[in-house]
């Protein structure tokens, strides 16, 4: 039952009582987040009637197609900004034909999942937040739970689908625009030719970070759309709860990104 | 049909539900009525289990609502239409796909057949030239009467209105009042009507119970209820100027 009763609590007596209070409020909310992941996954095999594959058709469109514009000019710029800062100092040892390689490597292992990541975090994950958390003070939830419609299945699965798919493919998308715009930063600004851009950008980069890469942006997309599921689901106290959820929703999921990005760069590469 | 026993909740120290019993028979109009936080709401909400009793029990037609779970719940829910205050309909659907999302949604239906359904049900609430507007582009009543056309698809035996007629003009409300009380007479469901409004409960409800600080002041018919001698209802009727001089809406219909 996603409909929580509302709670109360007196203020805590001390320090620590407060300090007692958020260990088990946070432990509580990573139970309810690994509840709900497990619910919107049984849901899964509900995504190929005709309702969930227009929905999940819909959350793709929102989440991918809407995205694709800030996407692109976070992709470039961070691509010729990553080209200029190593480009100026390789340039001092006559090695700036090597940006390739570092835009190519840091785009595909790094950059262009998390910016990825913190792109949706921040447009559509906040979106999730504000929508679930709208439904919830509208008493659209519960009226969902009373005619037995399952929430999750319902509103949650749909973006889980939508978003491991569309994050990989944004995120690969990233990386494109990024060696683009690291491209035009070298030809233009570091004498560095198209041709010999690309190839030693080739050179180097392996297939295992394209594919580290694109399982970081899998992880991103599902871990983001669960928080801001979550953080929506979990909204009290009327319109205030919402922006409160909302806003929630993007830090939880800026730092799950940061943090998620570290372990699997450490998994694969230490 | 649903019998409450001894039902207890207690929200942030106070207690809403103070040990309430009463029973709602097959077929009636029960309105509960009182004033705002006296806990109409949440008994309403302890029907279908959006809300759990700290003491005490729900039964609805034999089955302990309190306790019930998966599909239990689900089978206990399915009895159950539900008006909410605000309507509740979904954003993003227009108000025939509203209406269409329980059997959508649950029933293996043929489309044509949801789309017979829906056109009928909201031709029941005087709707059925708006099917295609979302719900932002219709006004508060007709969004009320888009709700109970959603609660009333899948042909509940119970339905349940927390204030139906909040925010509505008097012409409105009455409307909404003598659609409650042809659905009863058409499709023979039970009725609870949570309202403030003592002018509509009197007009639809066959009894009428009141509760105050979580206790049910007096459970009586219309008649009785207007002549109660207790001092809460009788602060209550004098609060919406209904004295027992006054012509009913009732005698009026």
């Amino acid at each position: 039952m996603v409909t929580r009763e509302p709670e109360y609590f007196p203020p805590a007596e001390n320090f620590v009582a407060q300090l007692g209070r958020h260990v088990i409020f946070f432990c509580r909310a990573v139970g309810q987040g690994g509840l709900l992941f497990l619910q919107a996954v049984l849901a899964m095999r509900f995504a190929l009637t005709k309702r969930a594959r227009q929905e999940i058709i819909v959350q793709m469109f929102v989440s991918g197609i809407k995205s694709l514009g800030v996407i692109t000019v976070v992709a470039l710029f961070t691509g010729m900004i990553l080209a200029l800062q190593t480009g100026i100092e390789l340039s001092k040892f006559n090695q700036e034909v090597n940006i390739g390689t570092a835009v190519m490597v840091s785009m595909l292992r790094e950059m262009g999942p998390f910016m990825t990541g913190l792109i949706l975090a921040a447009c559509v994950g906040s979106a999730m937040a504000a929508q679930l958390g709208t439904m919830v003070v509208s008493e659209e939830i519960a009226a969902l739970e009373i005619m037995s419609i399952d929430p999750v299945r319902f509103l949650v699965m749909p973006r889980l689908v939508a978003m491991s798919i569309m994050t990989p493919l944004l995120a690969f998308y990233t990386c494109i625009i990024g060696v683009i715009g690291g491209g035009i930063v070298g030809a233009s600004q570091l004498g560095v030719s198209w041709v010999s851009y690309i190839d030693n950008a080739t050179r180097f980069a392996g297939a295992k970070d394209l594919y580290v890469g694109l399982f970081k942006a899998l992880l991103f997309g599902v871990v983001i759309t669960i928080l801001s599921c979550h953080e929506g689901f979990a909204t009290t106290q009327g319109a205030v709860g919402v922006g409160y959820a909302t806003r929630k929703a993007v830090l939880v999921s800026f730092l799950h990104v940061l943090i998620l990005g570290y372990f699997v760069t450490r998994l694969f590469y230490v | 049909m649903i019998r409450f026993e001894k039902v207890t909740k207690v929200l942030g120290g106070k207690p809403v539900l103070d040990g309430i019993d009463f029973e709602i028979n097959r077929g009636e109009t029960f309105c509960i009525v009182g004033a705002s936080g006296a806990g109409k709401s949440v008994t309403l909400k302890h029907m279908v289990r959006l809300m759990t009793p700290d003491d005490g029990r729900i039964l609805v037609a034999g089955d302990d609502v309190g306790s019930a779970t998966g599909a239990d719940l689900a089978r206990v829910r399915n009895r159950f239409g539900y008006l909410f205050q605000s309507a509740a309909l979904l954003a993003w659907l227009s108000v025939a796909e509203n209406v269409a999302l329980p059997l959508r949604e649950k029933h293996d239906v043929d489309e044509d057949e949801i789309l017979d359904r829906v056109h009928k049900t909201l031709a029941m609430v005087g709707l059925e030239n708006d099917g295609a507007k979302v719900p932002s582009e219709i006004s508060g009543g007709m969004r009320k009467r888009a709700g109970l056309a959603r609660a009333i698809i899948e042909s509940p035996e119970i339905i349940l209105y927390d204030e139906p007629t909040s925010g509505l003009d008097p012409v409105t409300s009455r409307t909404i009042d003598r659609l409650i009380g042809k659905l009863r007479e058409d499709l023979g469901v039970t009725s609870v009507v949570v309202t403030h409004d003592l002018h509509s409960a009197l007009a639809i409800g066959t009894r009428i119970a009141m509760l105050n600080r979580g206790r049910i002041a007096e459970i009586a018919t219309p008649e009785a209820f207007m002549e109660s001698s207790s001092e809460e209802v009788q602060r209550f009727l004098a609060a919406q100027y209904i004295t027992k001089e006054a012509p009913w809406e009732r005698d009026q219909q």
